[in-house]
Parts: C-alpha cells; sequence; structure tokens
C-alpha cells in the first residue's frame, strides 16, 4: 500500500507504455533479470500455497470432528475432548480493537509532528527512537508490561469501577490488572512505532507544493494538514494502520503475558482475555493427543482466514474512500 | 596460566577431601551388610574404565550421601548389581533426547557431568512432554521425556514397541497465595477447601471452611483470584491428577490433562507467570514447582496428606510420597496423594521414555547405561537443583525396568 502510494504522489508523469510488454525483448542480462524476479513474485505464491495446503492437512481431523461449528463453539476441554474457538476470536478482535483505537491517533499525531514540525535537529534522533521501539522483541514488551503495566493498569482499573463501576465495560474484576484493557495498551504501544514509521515516510512524500499552496491561501497549519496533507496520503495512512493491525492480530508473547488468558467470552474491558496466537503458542507444546493438535492448527487456519478477510475489508475500504482509484496513475 | 594452577589446586583438594570421606563412609556402613554394595559397587566401577580424577570425584561421593536414605529399605528385595559401566561399551558419542520441560535444570546438569565422565554428548531437548511423546513415537530421538504417562491410544501409536516409563526424580508443588499479614507455612490447606476453591465452590478468603481449618488467622474478606498456568505443563497436570484423587467433583467436571477447562480465573504464562500474578493480585492462589517457590520466596500453604498430617512442600516430601510399597512395576503412575504418611500430597514423577525392545545395538547399550547412571550417581544432582532424588522402592522398581531393555531378545544390561 505504501508503495502504491509512493506512485500516486511521485512528481512523474504518468507512463502510458509497461515494462511487462516486452519481456524478451531485451538482451540476455534483462531476461535473466526478468525470470528471477517473476520467480521471486511465484515463490511468495507458492509459500502462501504451501501454507494453507498444510494448514488444511494439519486441521483436517479437526475440521471433520467439529465442522464449521468450530469457529463459534465456546468450550475448550482437552479433557473431554471438545473444542470450539469463538472466544479467542472475540478476545483477538477486540483487543486489536483497542490497540488501533489507542494507537492512530497517537502515532498519525506522531508521524505528522516528525515530518512536518520537527526541527532538523530533533527529527533524525526521533526517527531513530521510533525504527528502533519497532526493534524491540515483543517479549521484553511483555515482561515490562507484566511488571510495570499490570500494576498500574489495576490502580487505574480500581479507580474506574470505583467512580463509573456502572458502566457495562467497566463492570469485571477490576483487582486482576491483566486482561483487555492491559492486552489493549501493550499492543497500541507494540504497534505504535510501525504505524508511526510508515505514515512518516508518506507524510513526507506528499510534494511540498501541497502544503504551500494551502498556506498561501491563508489556511492555518492545522487546517492545511487536514485539508492537503492528510487527504492526500489517506490510502497510504490506511495502509499503514492495517499494517499495525495485522502485528496486533499475530502478536503472541507480549499478549500472553499481560492478558489473563482465561478461556471464557469477555464481557467487559477488565476481563482476562484469551488470544488465538497465545492459545496455540502456549499450548502446543503440551498437546497429547492428534485431535487436540489438530484443533490447535483449526484455530491457526481461522487466524489466517479473519486476516484474509480483514485485509480484503481493507482493499474495499480503501478503494471506497479513493473513490475507486488507489492512486492518480492507474 | 594463574588461573589453571588455582582450578587444580581446588581440585586437588576436593579430591583429598573426597577420598577421605570414601574411607570413612566405606568403613563404617559398607562392612556389616553385604547387600548394600549393591549401590557402591555401580559407583565404584566408575573409575575402572576411565583414568581421569574427576569421576572418581563425582561419583563416588553418592553412595555417602544416599547410604543413609537406602538403609531402610535393604529389607525390599532389591537386585543386586553386579557392575555396570557408566558409559556406553560400544562407540557411542552422541545421543538425543526431548521431553518434558520441567527436569531440563537438572538433566541439562546431570548430562554435562555424564559428558565429563564419559565423552558422550546427549542433547536434551526441553521441547514439553507431549513433543516428547511424539518424538519417541516417530522414533527420531534415542529417549524421550515426559511429565505425564501416555495414554492408551499414545502407546499404540509407538512405531517401536512397548515404550518403558523409567522414573528419574520426583517434584513436588507449592500452594502459594497472597495475603497481607499472613506468612509462610501459616496458613492450612486441605485437598477439600483446595478443590473447591479452584472449583469456585469457595470465593472469599473469609469462608467458614478456611476459618474452622485457620482459627488462629485473621482472614479478610477478599476474593479469592484462581491462577492457574494458561500453557500446557506437566505442572497442571500433576496438580489437576491431584484434584481429580481427591475430589470426584473435580473429576467430573474438569479431569487431569496437562490443561483442562478450568472454571476460573486466569491463566499466568509458566510458573512465572503464575507466580506473578499471584504476588500482584491480592487474595490470589495458584500453584507452581516447588523449586520455583523456594527460589523466589513465595509464600506456600501447608497441605493436608492422605494421612492427615500438615506439610510444608519440600522434596523430602516428594520422596517419601515416591517411596511406597504399592508402586506398580512398570511404575506407570500418578502419586499424588500417597499413602506414605510423610508424603506431600502433590508430588509428581519425570519420566524417561525407551524403548523396551530395541533395534540399533550400540545405541541401546548406550542409553540403558546413561539412564542407570541417571538413575544411580546422577542423582546427587537433583537435591541441589530441588528435585528429590528417588529412594528404596522407587529405584528398585526403575533398576528392574532398565533390565527389561533388550536387544534381539538378550537384555542390554545384565
Amino acid at each position: 500500500m505504501a508503495g502504491r502510494n509512493t506512485i500516486a504522489t511521485s512528481p512523474l508523469p504518468a507512463q502510458k507504455t509497461k515494462l511487462s510488454d516486452h519481456p524478451a525483448s531485451a538482451n540476455w542480462g534483462d531476461r535473466i533479470f526478468y525470470n528471477l524476479v517473476r520467480l521471486s513474485a511465484l515463490f511468495v505464491i507458492i509459500l502462501s500455497s504451501l501454507l494453507v495446503i498444510e494448514l488444511f492437512h494439519g486441521s483436517w481431523e479437526a475440521i471433520n470432528k467439529f465442522g464449521i461449528g468450530f469457529i463459534w463453539g465456546t468450550t475448550w476441554d482437552p479433557v473431554k475432548e471438545e473444542f470450539g474457538t469463538l472466544p479467542t476470536i472475540i478476545g483477538t478482535l477486540v483487543k486489536s480493537l483497542l490497540a488501533l483505537i489507542i494507537a492512530v491517533p497517537i502515532s498519525i499525531g506522531a508521524a505528522v509532528y516528525i515530518a512536518i514540525f520537527a526541527p532538523k535537529w530533533l527529527r533524525g534522533p526521533l526517527s531513530y527512537l521510533v525504527e528502533s521501539l519497532a526493534a524491540i522483541p515483543s517479549v521484553i514488551f511483555g515482561l515490562w508490561g507484566l511488571f510495570v503495566l499490570v500494576p498500574i493498569v489495576r490502580v487505574i482499573q480500581i479507580w474506574l469501577k470505583g467512580h463509573f463501576g456502572w458502566f457495562p465495560l467497566f463492570s469485571g474484576p477490576a483487582v486482576y490488572g491483566v486482561g483487555v484493557l492491559a492486552a489493549g495498551i501493550i499492543l497500541a504501544i507494540m504497534i505504535t512505532p510501525i504505524i508511526t514509521a510508515i505514515s512518516r515516510d508518506i507524510i513526507r512524500s506528499v510534494p511540498k507544493s501541497q502544503m504551500e499552496g494551502m498556506l498561501a491561501l491563508g489556511a492555518t497549519r492545522w487546517e492545511a494538514i487536514r485539508k492537503a496533507i492528510l487527504p492526500y496520503c489517506r490510502v497510504g495512512l490506511a495502509g499503514a494502520v492495517i499494517l499495525g493491525l495485522g502485528r496486533a492480530l499475530g502478536e503472541t508473547m507480549a499478549v500472553t503475558m499481560v492478558g489473563g488468558n482465561a478461556f471464557a467470552l469477555i464481557t467487559s474491558l477488565f476481563d482476562p482475555v484469551h488470544s488465538m496466537a497465545s492459545q496455540i503458542a502456549s499450548e502446543f507444546s503440551e498437546a497429547t493427543y492428534s485431535l487436540y493438535i489438530s484443533s490447535l492448527i483449526y484455530v491457526g487456519l481461522v487466524l489466517f482466514g479473519i486476516t484474509i478477510i480483514i485485509n480484503i475489508l481493507a482493499q474495499i475500504l480503501i478503494w471506497k474512500i479513493s473513490n475507486g482509484k488507489v492512486g492518480i496513475i492507474e | 596460566m594463574k588461573k589453571s594452577t588455582h582450578i587444580s589446586k581446588i581440585a586437588i583438594l576436593i579430591a583429598a577431601l573426597t577420598v577421605s570421606s570414601i574411607a570413612f563412609t566405606a568403613c563404617s556402613s559398607d562392612e556389616p551388610t553385604p547387600t548394600a554394595t549393591n549401590v557402591p559397587a555401580t559407583a565404584t566401577s566408575a573409575p575402572v574404565p576411565t583414568s581421569t580424577r574427576v569421576p572418581a570425584v563425582t561419583t563416588t561421593t553418592t553412595p555417602a550421601t544416599a547410604t543413609p536414605t537406602r538403609a531402610p529399605s535393604t529389607a525390599t528385595p532389591v537386585p543386586t548389581i553386579v557392575s555396570t559401566a557408566p558409559c556406553p561399551t560400544k562407540g557411542v558419542t552422541e545421543m538425543t533426547g526431548a521431553g518434558a520441560t520441567f527436569p531440563f535444570p537438572l538433566y541439562s546438569k546431570m548430562l554435562n557431568e555424564y559428558n565429563k565422565l564419559c565423552s558422550v554428548k546427549v542433547n536434551y531437548q526441553s521441547i514439553g512432554s507431549g513433543g516428547g511423546i511424539a518424538q519417541v513415537q516417530a522414533q527420531t530421538v534415542d529417549f524421550g521425556g515426559s511429565d505425564a504417562i501416555m495414554s492408551a491410544t499414545q502407546k499404540t501409536q509407538a512405531k517401536g514397541g512397548a515404550v518403558l516409563h523409567i522414573p528419574l526424580v520426583a517434584g513436588a508443588e507449592a500452594i502459594i497465595f497472597n495475603l497481607p499479614g499472613i506468612e509462610r507455612s501459616q496458613m492450612k490447606m486441605t485437598s477439600e477447601i483446595l478443590a473447591n476453591i479452584y472449583l469456585k465452590n469457595i470465593k472469599k478468603w473469609n469462608d467458614p471452611a478456611i476459618i474452622a481449618l485457620n482459627p488462629g488467622l485473621t482472614l479478610p474478606n477478599t476474593d479469592i483470584a484462581v491462577v492457574h498456568r494458561s500453557d500446557g505443563s506437566g505442572t497442571t497436570f500433576i496438580f489437576t491428577s491431584y484434584l481429580s484423587q481427591v475430589s470426584t467433583e473435580w473429576k467430573d467436571k474438569v479431569g487431569a490433562a496437562t490443561s483442562v477447562r478450568w472454571p476460573g480465573d486466569i491463566g499466568g504464562q509458566g510458573n512465572e507467570g503464575v507466580a506473578n500474578q499471584v504476588k500482584q493480585i491480592p487474595g490470589a492462589i495458584g500453584y507452581v514447582e516447588l523449586a520455583y517457590a523456594k527460589q523466589n520466596n513465595l509464600k506456600w500453604t501447608q497441605l493436608q496428606n492422605k494421612s492427615g498430617k500438615f506439610l510444608d512442600p519440600s522434596i523430602e516430601g516428594a520422596a517419601a510420597a515416591a517411596d511406597v510399597a504399592s508402586l506398580p512395576d512398570n511404575m506407570e503412575v500418578v502419586i499424588t496423594n500417597s499413602d506414605n504418611p510423610n508424603a506431600y500430597p502433590i508430588s509428581g514423577f519425570t519420566w524417561l521414555l525407551i524403548y523396551e525392545n530395541q533395534t540399533h545395538e550400540a545405541k541401546a547399550d548406550a542409553v540403558a547405561r546413561m539412564a542407570w547412571w541417571m538413575l544411580h550417581s546422577g542423582q546427587q544432582y537433583a537435591t541441589p537443583l530441588d528435585y528429590a532424588p528417588l529412594q528404596g522402592a522407587a529405584i528398585a522398581k526403575a533398576e528392574a525396568l532398565l533390565k527389561r531393555i533388550t536387544i534381539n531378545g538378550q537384555p542390554v544390561l545384565k
């Protein structure tokens, strides 16, 4: 998405001729190069097909046993060999959504500051910090979350429950600390650097003339950003958010450490939450019979499916917001 | 240079000390009872094939510490071992094993020492009991490790036929809690109350049943936050086996497995996850391995055993749980809620999984000798790492099992 956007915003005139029209025209070197990149593209396709095949193959026993009902089953009982995964699906979606709600405004705000307002001497260090934040392993976030964040969240939860306990979202057991809220916050912290870094690049790729034009017309800086810059790169920003969401959906370690991991349907922000990825990771090594393992792989298949559906929805959303046109050149 | 001379000095000192202690114990304990020589025999056989000084030091310390605990069990028929050389005799220099994570610290210590003794590299991958069983079934490892007994279906899926479950050490689990003002060992707990807490039938710390059992304590009106392991684990298997034994309601509703359908409340990842939740949440209760509870100074309860005694979790209690006359010959037994009056009730074995009928002669010899060494000389590393070394009836039965390993119909260990 970011790539498309850079094409869209590049000042080059539209090219009518396509490279792919003349694959064999050039010399040997060109031909080899053409075949190499084609092979690379093919490799990606083969890899994802193999992934799907393997997921189906591994989960076949569970698919036969539970069918599609696995998705809305609410029991996960390794003793009685009964499996269903609805609570983890909801848990995964809710905590990811919460993470987006927290992370998106902060990330885009930070990106706008770094790309437009920050003085030159600050821009480099800030960018560097954001990028190194993105490189921190998730287990570190998890440990930090468990020892630092969770106690703070507990205090906040107890306060919230004391003052706004009538609000359904705050009705859960406040004293645990671990749960949806803690998982959402830790995920937000983890996806903020990704969204920030990509958004910054996208905002910087907006031609200066856009903003200068707005300012020349007498717009305030806020108006210039809102009306000239953000609409100009909305597609790229949406892409950045979706990349962040992708990480949030699949994030395992940190969420496992602060989520509370209770297999139950969540009703409040304070409830302990289990997610699909953490369930697979934590139970796989001690899954002692084939239906159990198969069910865990089935969870993986469902997670894969959810990720694809969300990506498709995101594409549709991007088409919608860009009126069916992804970029200027198409 | 300086460093190496320093080390060699220490080594000489240790050697001298142990030699004198051997002499002392040999005089005091071995002479009167010829049956007791079975243990020293295995140990003293160690230095024979090799000439290095290190093995002499490491192996001979075993009988010195083991003799007092072994003494009462001379009444039970212990097979007399003529001599079992600890090292592979058929040229094997590498072995692989995989399985349970719970004994991993001990196995890596043991196998490291074994490598020093025999120059045999044993690679044990702690991938979990389930993984260990799968690898054994597929015959991709020389031996497996498991905290759980293989089920009937799992046994039928084993490509190489019958799999022996050889217990190596026992472990105990502590019930930890977080109530300000109440310290370690001050609270008493019974199996019934524990089961009801985990079933969420008892929800407050000032429940009449808990008060009646602990009249001296001031118990707050706090909700009990029940913490369990969220990852599948042998620890959970032992804990839920215990609850299934002592509570029919638990057995019917939940059952025993490496991970179960918990009635409540929150899951922690690993021992550290559970311990951390319990530490942070006022009113929390959880279960962790004894070693972990000890090393982190967690507050635990005293737990009533089958004979009615209230006991702190301890390696002695775990060893006692394993030392009962009623152990079956195949040792595929859960030792929770043991009959031994000194047993701590939440104790469990960890097993080595080895095929009874081996196909590769040299490998069979190597695996059997390694297991034998781990069961005897290797046991000295258990206590410092908070595992319970086997004693009495348990070790005799384990020995008998190792002798069942065959190659082409012939026993590997004679």
